[in-house]
């Protein structure tokens, strides 16, 4: 159950991993925009992953993630024939899907594998998608092929100019909204990404009136609707994101609440790190000097 | 012994941990008792022909039968006698409010202190399953007829247990990693140890129940869905999302539901971090909202995890706290404060996003209010400002939305409970049945049991005119 198919390093600092698991499942009920919760062993935290495609016929789903802390790091470490303990999903609300004549979809980061899921299914429901992908630098961009064949228009921007356009994709947004202002075809934007990239794509569309739909990612630990991690302040109002989102208003979102609720834990977090390194320098696991470094 | 002589012995104390231990540790709280004084303390029992306990029990447990056995030496006979009517009785013997239900109505209570059927219970329990004497029951011949059963908590453990002895086949789905529902995710160690609850589950899957975990139904396949595949659907997802107080600061870091709190802790083993992946956020000085048996496990939890101060904020007097006494007693013992006819009005924050304090106003009882309680009302400019780094909000849940929201003709109460029929459980849908917390909001492990062991009779009868 839930074995590694493949795996793929997508780049090495930051290490972004792109792994297919067998989940059969999943793979037959999963929708854009819904995500996975996985725990790696019996020590292992719940840690959510959004889905960034799924092969029906081989009953797979894939994830693309970055490693940020110890769990991510542990998991960007199990090979192809491993299994992950749990792998549970899938979970939240399906993007809302409708024919809205042009979308916008603007991903960042690793937010591009979410978003060319959300694209193929646009596509199916017969809409023009035009979208951007922006990194930081070259390295860290994936999936453009994949992207241009399922997107009507494709941009790329890199923040260094090592690729595409240089600069953030909110420069891109803001062009193309102006472009659009008198014909007004776009009648939705989808952002995914870091945080605060979501925070400024929606800030960039609403003076166009621009409908903004963000993915929020919070710290979860249930994500079935019980224990209240998720919680985000959305218009005002206390909103669940396993249950009610993932995705939301972003015009409506309090990002800043966001950002505070997303740094609960860093000393935990850095010494659960820390410890990770000790025991991966040793070798034999006991977190010792003896071993070989890895 | 003359009944006289029986009036004299008086009840045996459970040895337990001193309080300043145990409040620093998350090993269980009593110790149990020992053959002899279980002996003793069944002795006590008069063996009365109309037995009144028996009535206070929910499930109607055989009392003097097998307090009786218990007085004979014969334990293992009387974990057996508990089990034809209680599927859970080490755990019944342990969170069960003994006090309002069968020892409330024992009628050596009335002159004395009652026969303590809840700690004899437990021994029993405790005494079977730690000689490895607990046998298969008697199992019906398969009927062919397969049941599924959402939610793995006492409601649907219990009703797996009761249709899988009737022959027929019982799968279990569970949406968390683990089975047990609040018994593993809510109630902590010291008041039950996970060890307990798994061998319950053990015990079930070999009888044969198939227990399917990371499973979520109704994002998963969907009620509808198992019900093409099943003959009958038993719903026990329990409580959900936390009720929070709506007022200012709450969505401050360092601000908890109670479910998430103790789901850390417990659920997640994060008192054993860095061991154990999941941080919790071990407070000096903790809020817990609330005057229920979840606040006090909150409140006990908090200390556990280094606490030097651990309140609890109650807006009405000790007398009103729902929470059990002995929880309340234990919880004091160890070293809570009770702040009490104070009610949180906001939280107060630093610059940096986390919980300085809590304001709260002082209270005072008013006219008695439709449950009878006497009603808090704010004494004006009282406010006042109780420095804390911890808040545990523990006021209450919401039923789980994922089935009902998934169901569609599956009718609702105003609150979005599922509606059911108290002696049967069966719903507004054809085949499907619920019971426990989803049915009845906030309960007891007892109630959601009985209302298991109802639906599977219901089920049963269902299956056979099928
Ligand atoms: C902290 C705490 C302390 C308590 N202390 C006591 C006490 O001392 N004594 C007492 O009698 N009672 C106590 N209670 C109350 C008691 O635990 C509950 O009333 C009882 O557990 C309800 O049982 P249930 O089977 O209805 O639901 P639960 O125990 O809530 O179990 C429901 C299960 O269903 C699962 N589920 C939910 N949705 C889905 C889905 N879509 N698909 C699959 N599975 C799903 C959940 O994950 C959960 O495991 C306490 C409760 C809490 C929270
Ligand atoms: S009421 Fe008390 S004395 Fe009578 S049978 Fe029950 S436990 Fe024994
Ligand atoms: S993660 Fe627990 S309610 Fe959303």
């Amino acid at each position: 159950m839930n074995r590694i198919v493949a795996k793929e390093e997508f780049s090495r600092d930051p290490a972004v991993y792109m792994m297919q698991i067998e989940a059969p499942l999943i793979a037959k009920k999963a929708r854009g925009g819904q995500f996975i919760v996985l725990r790696i062993n019996e020590q292992g935290e719940r840690i959510p992953l959004t889905i960034a495609d799924t092969d029906l016929e081989k009953g797979l789903v894939t994830i693309v993630f970055q490693v940020v802390g110890k769990s991510t790091a542990a998991l960007g470490q199990l090979e192809v024939g491993e299994e992950i303990l749990d792998f549970i999903g899938p979970l939240g609300k399906p993007t809302h899907m409708d024919n809205y004549g042009t979308v916008l979809c603007v991903a960042g980061g690793i937010g591009i594998a979410p978003v060319h899921n959300i694209v193929r299914e646009l596509k199916k429901h017969g809409n023009k998608v035009i979208t951007i992908m922006g990194a930081r630098t070259k390295e860290l961009l994936f999936w453009e092929d994949k992207m241009r064949a399922l997107s009507d228009e494709v941009y790329v921007t890199t923040d260094d100019g090592s690729y595409g356009r240089h600069g953030l994709v909110t420069a891109v947004e803001q062009e193309l909204l102006e472009k659009d202002r008198d014909q007004g075809d776009i009648n939705l934007v989808i952002g995914i990404g870091p945080p605060i990239m979501m925070k400024f794509v929606a800030k960039t569309s609403e003076p166009f009136g621009v409908k903004t739909l963000v993915s929020l990612n919070p710290i979860m630990v249930d994500a079935t609707g019980m224990c209240g991690a998720c919680r985000v302040t959305v218009g005002g109002k206390t909103r669940f994101v396993c249950v009610d989102g993932p995705e939301f208003d972003g015009h409506q979102v309090d990002f800043d609440e966001l950002f505070t609720r997303q740094r609960i834990y860093p000393e935990q977090e850095k010494l659960s790190m820390e410890l990770f390194r000790q025991q991966q320098a040793c070798g034999c696991g006991c977190g010792c000097d003896q071993g070989e470094a890895s | 012994m003359s009944a006289d002589k029986k009036q004299k012995i008086p009840r045996q104390p459970m040895p337990e941990q001193e309080p300043k231990v145990r409040a620093r540790n998350f090993d269980e709280v009593p110790f149990g008792y020992s053959p002899e004084t279980a002996m003793l303390e069944a002795s006590r029992c008069l063996q009365c022909k109309k037995p009144k306990c028996v009535e206070g029990c929910p499930v109607n447990v055989k009392i003097p039968e097998f307090i009786g056995l218990i007085a004979e030496g014969d334990f293992v006979g009387a974990a057996r006698k508990l089990k034809e009517t209680n599927a859970l009785p080490a755990v019944c013997g342990r969170v069960c409010p003994q006090e309002t239900q069968c020892e409330a109505k024992c009628v050596v209570g009335k002159k004395g202190e009652p026969v303590a059927i809840g700690r004899l219970e437990r021994f029993a329990a405790d005494y079977e399953r730690d000689h490895d004497a607990v046998t298969k029951p008697a199992m019906a011949p398969s009927t062919g007829k397969k049941v599924a059963i959402v939610g793995s908590g006492p409601a649907g453990l219990t009703c797996a247990g009761d249709l899988i002895k009737l022959g027929h086949e019982v799968t279990v789905f569970e949406a968390l990693h683990k089975p047990g529902g609040v018994l593993v995710y809510g109630i902590p160690e010291f008041r039950l140890p996970k060890a307990i609850v798994q061998a319950e589950v053990d015990y079930l899957k070999s009888l044969g129940v198939k227990v399917e975990l990371d499973f979520v139904v109704g994002m998963l396949d969907t009620v509808d869905e198992l019900l093409a595949k099943y003959d009958a659907v038993f719903i026990g997802t329990g409580a959900g999302l936390p009720v929070f107080m709506n007022i200012p600061g709450e969505n401050l870091n360092g601000v908890y539901s109670a479910n998430e709190y103790l789901t850390r802790s417990n659920l997640m083993k994060a008192y054993l971090f860095p061991e154990y992946d999941t941080p919790i956020v071990k407070g000096k000085k903790v809020a817990v909202f609330g005057g229920g048996n979840v606040a006090m496990d909150a409140s006990r939890t908090a200390l556990r995890l280094g606490a030097e101060h651990s309140y609890i904020v109650y807006r009405r007097s000790e007398a009103e706290m729902p929470a059990r006494n002995e929880e309340i007693h234990h919880a004091v013992e160890e070293g809570v404060e009770l702040v009490l006819l104070a009610n949180p009005v906001r939280i107060v924050g630093n610059d940096e996003g986390w919980v300085s304090g809590v304001e709260c106003v002082r209270m005072e009882l008013g006219e008695p209010d439709e449950s009878g309680r006497r009603r808090p009302v704010p004494v004006e400019g009282s406010e006042f400002i109780l420095e804390v780094d911890t808040v545990v909000v523990a006021i209450g849940n919401g039923p789980n939305p994922l089935v009902p929201n998934t169901t569609p003709g599956l009718e609702l109460t105003r609150w979005g409970n599922i509606k059911a029929d108290e002696e049967t459980g069966q719903t507004s849908r054809e085949g499907v049945f619920a019971g426990g917390d989803i049915v009845t909001g906030a309960a007891t492990v007892i109630m959601a049991m009985g209302a298991g062991k109802k639906a599977a009779v219901a089920i049963h009868e269902y299956l056979q005119d099928k």
